[in-house]
């Protein structure tokens, strides 16, 4: 049984619609990414998690339960939940009074507070701080405040906002680590948002693309990366080759795809005359100086446009009718020779091809 | 001529004044007690009509209603209602034929805290929504992702803005111990029960007694000034 359920969700402001047609579970004790561009929707869709807005149509049902109910009943269930926003902000009191006053809205107090209080300021490093006016802390200490003011609660959900966001890298660093030793100690189901990929890998089971308010796909971070459902998911998930073309034949599932007068051949389930984009990690593919023999069932002609060297690897930038980036590394580049202008053989396997359909 | 009277009028306002600090530095009962009422009734109705204004402003702020934009803004235009005006609203209703005259409030210094609570209620509601307006956004939503019922949301609220509350409380108080026109009207000017600095300094001036009424001028501004100063000290936080 799904925690949290959102079916057929809409969100609106004004005429703009935020988002569209949502349909998600999460489950107790997943943690799950939501990943996109600024301005997706992603805060948005928190903020309707967490029942601090009420959506313009749809259903979220939390814990087998339907949210559209009193304000009385919306308060229990958001007590159950912790949600850091995008910039925190911190009361206008001491540390320690802001880790407690959650806490003191819930009716806990006298030593049980002070005990949970000060044992949550430690967990996030804060000890030398209990007595700071928390308007004074840097970025980095207030958004630790933040996170020790909603575990403090011990929710089950804790909803995250751009946690690594507005941080400089060494900060950021460190936030992240205290949200993976987080996952680990505490079983509670975790929502974050982030517009950082290689963050969402690192910390989530699941991944969820929110683009232009609309879930593009769910599913283990590997499949999302790997297998972009369409266009959009692949460019915002990096993958640098999206060849268009158009399937020309197609046998047992081994397609030949036109582009550029080039045919490459890869293996798909869409038919002839489907418009399709031919997804190729740079990594996937190789460069020789002359046509090699091999299994690998791709190999084109090209001219080196551009080269860039990137620490052990070097980008290469080719023209073959279409263009394609292939990474190698920089000692291969450079026994090789490769400079601009070049012409050199790049070969790739049918099966590095990731087929996807053109809307 | 002219010359002369101008000089004469200067000599007479040095010695006026010359008296006003004498009655002021040895304690004068009459002084003493007028500034001590005057303080007295004004702390009563600012301290009552924030009881009443606080929780109310944040009603108006929290809550989503038709015409709420109106009704800030009727509060807004009622900041400079004319003391004298209230003093009338409240005289009809406390005055021996009025629906409150059973219980023969007017002329008693209970007169006087109302029409003042009346007086200074839209300058209390009013810069009490704007001190709570002026509360970031992102600390109302932080409260209520934390669990925040809407009673604890709004304490939150006022806390965060608790300095430019505090500057509404003090310049209500400021208007109410200032104001003239109601304490003549629902208070009488009853001397040793309803006579306050303002009230008596105008019936002094004109009896001209320029003296009683320096040494109240003087409290009235000292007083003035000190709220100025804690204002500032207030506003500065």
């Amino acid at each position: 049984m799904a925690l949290i359920e959102l079916i057929n969700l809409y969100q609106r402001y004004g005429e703009r619609d935020i988002l569209k047609n949502i349909n998600l579970s999460i489950e107790r004790g997943e943690v799950f990414a939501l990943i996109g561009p600024t301005g997706s929707g992603k805060t948005t869709l928190l903020r309707l998690i967490d029942l601090i807005d009420r959506p313009a149509s749809g259903k979220i049902r939390f814990d087998d339960a339907d949210t559209d109910a009193p304000a009385a009943v919306r308060l229990d269930m958001r007590r159950r939940m912790a949600f850091v926003l995008q910039k925190p902000v911190v009361f206008n009191l001491s540390v320690y009074d802001n880790v407690a006053c959650a806490l003191r809205w819930r009716g806990i107090k006298g030593s049980r507070l002070k005990e949970k209080v000060n044992h949550i300021i430690d967990v996030v490093g804060m000890s030398d701080y209990r007595s700071r006016n928390a308007r004074q802390l840097s970025g980095g200490e207030v958004q630790r405040v933040a996170i020790a003011r909603a575990i403090a609660l011990e929710p089950e959900v804790l909803l995250l906002d751009e946690p690594t966001a507005n941080l400089d890298p060494l900060s950021a660093a460190r936030i992240e680590e205290l949200i993976s030793s987080i996952i680990k100690s505490y079983a509670a189901t975790i929502i974050m948002a982030t517009h950082d990929l290689a963050q969402g890998q690192r910390l989530a089971d699941r991944i969820g693309v929110l683009m232009n308010g609309e879930l593009q796909q769910a599913g283990g971070a590997r499949d999302v990366f790997a297998s972009p459902r369409n266009r959009e998911v692949a460019e915002f998930v990096g993958v640098e080759n999206i060849i268009d073309g158009v399937i020309m034949s197609s046998e047992d599932k081994i397609v030949n795809i036109e582009s550029a007068g080039r045919s490459i051949e890869a293996i798909s389930d869409y038919a002839v005359g489907e418009a399709v984009c031919a997804c190729i990690r740079p990594e996937d593919v190789t460069l020789a100086l002359s046509r090699i023999s091999s299994s690998a069932r791709n190999s084109f002609e090209g001219e080196i446009k551009w080269l860039v060297s990137m620490g052990p690897l070097t980008r290469v930038e080719l023209q073959c009718g279409f263009p394609l980036v292939a990474m190698v590394t920089k000692r291969s580049a450079e026994e090789m020779g490769l400079s601009k202008g070049k012409k050199v053989f790049a070969t790739f396997k049918a099966t590095a091809i990731h087929v996807i359909k053109r809307n | 001529m002219i010359a002369v009277s101008g000089r004469e009028v200067l000599t007479e306002l040095w010695h006026g004044l010359i008296k006003a600090i004498e009655l002021i530095v040895t304690l004068d009962p009459e002084v003493i007690q007028v500034a001590g009422r005057s303080l007295r009734i004004a702390i009563t109705s600012s301290l009552l009509a924030s009881a009443i204004c606080l929780p109310v402003a944040s009603l108006i702020y929290f809550n989503r209603f038709r015409g709420k934009r109106f009704l800030i803004s009727l509060i807004q235009t009622f900041y400079s209602v004319p003391t004298v005006a209230v003093g009338l609203f409240v005289f009809v209703f406390i005055s021996r034929a009025g629906p409150l005259g059973a219980l023969g409030l007017l002329f008693s210094p209970t007169a006087i805290v109302i029409g003042q609570m009346v007086l200074i209620t839209p300058v209390l509601l009013g810069l009490t929504i704007s001190a709570l307006s002026g509360v970031d956004r992102a600390l109302i939503d932080t409260a209520r992702s934390l669990g925040a019922s809407r009673f604890q949301t709004a304490l939150v609220t006022l806390r965060e803005a608790r300095f430019a509350v505090m500057a509404a409380v003090i310049m209500a108080f400021g208007r109410a111990i200032s104001e003239v026109g109601i304490s003549l009207m629902v208070g009488g000017n009853i001397r040793g029960f309803t006579r306050v600095i303002t009230t008596a300094i105008s019936l002094e001036t004109s009896k001209g007694d320029i003296e009683l009424s320096l040494a109240l001028g003087i409290i009235l501004i000292s007083i003035a000034l000190i709220i100025n100063i804690i204002l500032n000290r207030v506003q500065q936080r």
